[in-house]
């Protein structure tokens, strides 16, 4: 029986994930694509070359940071909508440790060392403000996420066009762009950088081992399930949640600084790139379970950067791969629901 | 118009609330509906004003069967509920709450349903302020408001719930008139409380309920003892208590006084020995939740209260120094306060072993989970989710995650939901700790349980606490008294 339902759940999945492909074709086909041509596209978009595959891991390393993240906040039943902010503020500090240091006599690899701290920081700290309104305030988590996601794009323009600008005018294309000493060194003719790639993936499995095997991470989840049976238990349940926040938001910010560092080498107004969001949607896709993140984060990393063919080959647009993504979390969530209903009336 | 419920029953799962309930009403008539919590009174006023179906049985209005599918089916046929707590809309209006659920057209006629409101509060002594919000308004205004929205929507029978909670002396002096003049009208008033007072005073008949059973009905004039024997059973024959007789005090509470926006508990002293029980015995809402919850760190206290637990002064500490301290809280909610949705057997028992170390050493946790199941019988592996289990089987985890040693055990209605051979065990266990030295403080509702296991009594009664009594030289019908109210100085 056991094992039964577990194949019956992987059904259930499979056929969330065909109806999300139909939803995303019916659209392909009121937009008069072939939605089959589309689809190859994105892949050979994303896989047809070496450059091609780590241009994937390029895009997958923000977003693993992100649904590392995600996962923490989920565990403690929060909804930190604002890993968006969380990345610009971390992108933002660590433009501001190298912009402070780029000419001093420190040596390059302890100024980039300082800025991916700095960022990691920036991150939890703009996290913490949400957390605080959270905990102390009885600010919706969402509302306070969101509302400082535009405050840190906000925040972004005004460096970019005001203190941080160009010499001359500022331009949307971002502030002055680092010296190469200042870069995360990448493979020699490729974007990715293998210290990025360590710290993604690094942060991954250090979420996962915090949630499964430690007593922080099982405190954690009995917070997120039941708030007040969590407290008579005796855990302290705000220093969880701000601790969750913290984590997250650094999580986060680590994210930012990486796309300063070895991404844009500069500050740029889209810097987050939705990764924030697309982070949250990973962790509900994968019902918050770790050990999912990486092969879903790629899956998703390879959509988003598969479709910058759309526009090229198809003249479509590249948000299709948003669409996709959408449908995808919706029909499984649906599906879930279904799933539920049934086994309630079996 | 004359009002007969024929055999109703109604279950909720394994629960049956309602048992072959037959009760005929006549009109002009003020019914009483008495009983404990869950006897089954709710539920089958309920039926009667259309928010649920019963499962079998009839109900008839002036002879003809009728069938109510919804409260506003309800209203449709003069039958009005008015709920515990009200249910309006407390940011808008009282006109605009008026208007809510009123069929017409697009545009009501304001002017005219606040000048009829006005008239109908009038002839009550009423004073509504159909401008005025609902939220500025006091319960008892609110009640008052409600009642004279569902006589103008054309109530004949007004079913009231418990509504003297929470309102003044007045305005209680002021509804009962309101009652009695709307049963002289040829009304048909069901007035539902566990208050006895109350239904000795106002009620022409009284029927009363235990265990989802209509047990006996009285008519004017009452006495009380056969109304309270009637309510909590006959008296049962004392057991053997463990009777533990220590010297030393393991709790000692001085001056306690706890506010709450509905009871006002204050100076209380007690002491209390190791290896006691004292049981709190009281109608839901009386104050003794809030007394256990205050004893386990889990609610402030205010004014003079000085609370020792083993001599140490936990008056303002936070509830982290209870748990140190041993006092030890179980909730009777065991799926929103106990336990933990979501999490397995296993990771409970991790949750309440040793928690400093960083990593979780899962050998030991899964070792120390058998032995806890098997030790206190649980159906149930250590990878099963808490919310699988059955609810005697939670009540067994929860005692199981009880630590050693203990010096104070609070327990919110230890068996509820618990068959009699669980509660035995249950109490077993709790005895095997009284040994040790843990004083033990419970509430029930069930008073036999609370003579037969606890050496002292204590009852409270709308925030006010009794004398500690032996429950060796008390009986159930002292008790049910007390409960009632009957026998409270000032």
């Amino acid at each position: 029986m056991k094992s039964g339902s577990r194949w019956y759940r992987f059904g259930i999945q499979v056929a969330a994930v065909v109806l999300a492909l139909v939803f995303t074709s019916i659209i392909l086909l009121i937009a008069k694509a072939q939605p089959l041509e589309a689809y190859k596209n994105i892949l050979v978009g994303s896989f047809s070359s070496i450059e091609a595959i780590t241009n994937v891991i390029v895009v997958w390393i923000p977003l693993l940071l992100a649904s590392a993240g995600a996962l923490v906040t989920f565990t403690a039943g929060l909804w930190n909508i604002g890993i968006e902010g969380q990345i610009t503020l971390g992108a933002i500090s660590t433009t501001l440790v190298l912009r402070l240091l780029q000419h001093s006599d420190v040596s390059p690899a302890i100024i980039i060392f300082l800025a991916v701290l700095s960022g990691f920081i920036g991150g939890a700290l703009w996290a913490a403000l949400a957390g605080a309104l959270k905990t102390y305030g009885g600010v919706n988590e969402i509302f306070g996420g969101l509302g400082l996601n535009f405050v840190a794009t906000a925040m972004t323009i005004w460096l970019i066009f005001g203190p941080w600008k160009r010499p001359g005018i500022g331009s949307m294309s971002g502030t002055e762009p680092f010296a190469n000493t200042l870069w995360l060194p990448t493979i020699p003719g490729l974007r990715l950088s293998w210290w990025s790639l360590l710290i993604g993936i690094l942060a991954l499995v250090l979420v996962y081992v915090l949630l499964s095997n430690t007593h922080f991470g099982l405190k954690l989840k009995a917070v997120g399930k039941n708030r007040k049976a969590a407290s008579v238990f005796g855990i302290p349940t705000s220093n969880f949640m701000m601790s969750a926040f913290l984590i997250c938001g650094g999580l986060a910010g680590l994210a930012g600084a990486l796309q300063v560092l070895a991404v844009y080498h500069r500050l740029i107004p889209s810097i987050s790139s939705g990764y924030g969001y697309l982070g949250l949607m990973v962790g509900m896709l994968i019902n918050y379970q770790a050990i999912w993140a990486a092969p879903v984060a790629f899956f998703f990393a390879a959509l988003n950067f598969g479709s910058i063919q759309l526009p090229i080959v198809m003249k479509l647009d590249s948000s299709l791969s948003g669409v996709l993504q959408g449908a995808l979390v919706l029909f499984v969530l649906m599906m879930d629901g279904v799933r539920k209903r049934f086994e309630k009336k079996a | 118009m004359k009002v007969e419920l024929r055999s109703i029953h109604k279950y909720f799962g394994p629960v049956h609330a309602n048992n072959n309930i037959s009760l005929t009403i006549l009109p002009g008539t003020i019914q009483g509906i008495v009983g404990e919590n869950g006897a089954g009174k709710s539920t089958l006023m309920k039926i009667l004003s259309g928010f649920i179906q019963a499962d079998e049985g009839e109900i008839l209005l002036d002879d003809q069967v009728i069938t109510i599918h919804s409260p506003s089916d309800a209203l449709k046929r003069g039958i009005g509920m008015l709920h515990q707590d009200p249910l309006d809309f407390p940011p808008m209006k009282v006109i605009d709450n008026l208007l809510i659920g009123q069929e017409g057209g697009l545009f009501p006629n304001k002017r005219k349903v606040a000048a009829d409101i006005k008239k109908l509060a009038n002839q009550f002594g009423f004073s509504i302020d159909t401008e005025a919000y609902v939220e500025g308004l006091t319960v008892g205004e609110r009640q008052q408001l409600e009642i004279i929205r569902l006589l103008w929507m054309g109530a004949r029978i007004l079913i009231l719930d418990e509504p003297t909670t929470g309102i003044s002396a007045s305005q209680k002096e002021k509804l009962f008139e309101t009652l009695t003049r709307l049963a002289s009208e040829g009304m048909i008033v069901i007035f539902v409380s566990h208050k006895l007072e109350e239904i000795e005073t106002l009620c022409h008949r009284a029927a009363v309920f235990r265990g989802g059973l209509l047990v006996g009905e009285a008519i004017q004039p009452y006495h009380t003892d056969d109304l309270v024997r009637l309510m909590f059973g006959k008296p049962m024959e004392l057991g053997s208590r463990l009777g533990c007789h220590s010297e030393e005090n393991v709790v000692e509470i001085h001056n306690l006084e706890i506010e709450d926006p509905r009871l006002h508990i204050r100076d209380v002293d007690l002491d209390v020995k190791a290896g006691e029980v004292i049981g709190l015995a009281g109608m839901e809402g009386s104050g003794q939740r809030l007394f256990l919850r205050a004893l386990g760190g889990l609610l402030a206290t205010t004014g003079r209260t000085k609370l020792l637990v083993k001599g140490h002064d936990l008056t303002h500490e936070p509830y982290s120094s209870y748990l140190k301290t041993g006092v030890a809280y179980v909730p009777a909610d065991r799926m929103e306060e106990g336990l933990i949705p979501g999490l397995t057997l296993k990771e409970h028992f991790i949750l309440t072993g040793d928690t400093k170390k960083l990593f979780i050493d899962q050998e030991e946790s899964l070792h120390r989970t058998k032995v806890k199941i098997s030790e206190f019988n649980i159906k149930g592996r250590p990878d099963s989710y808490v919310e699988e289990l059955s609810g005697g089987n939670q009540q067994r985890a929860l005692l199981a995650l009880l630590n050693e040693p203990l010096s104070l055990v609070l327990l919110e209605h230890p068996s509820r939901g618990l068959d009699l051979e669980s509660t035995i065990w249950l109490w077993e266990k709790l005895k095997e700790r009284c040994k040790t030295g843990t004083a033990v403080i419970f509430i029930s509702s069930d008073l036999e349980q609370i003579l037969h296991y606890s050496d002292r009594i204590l009852v409270f009664f709308g925030g006010k606490v009794s004398k500690p009594m032996l429950a060796a030289e008390t009986n159930v019908d002292q008790l049910g008294q007390l409960i009632g109210g009957k026998g409270f100085v000032n």
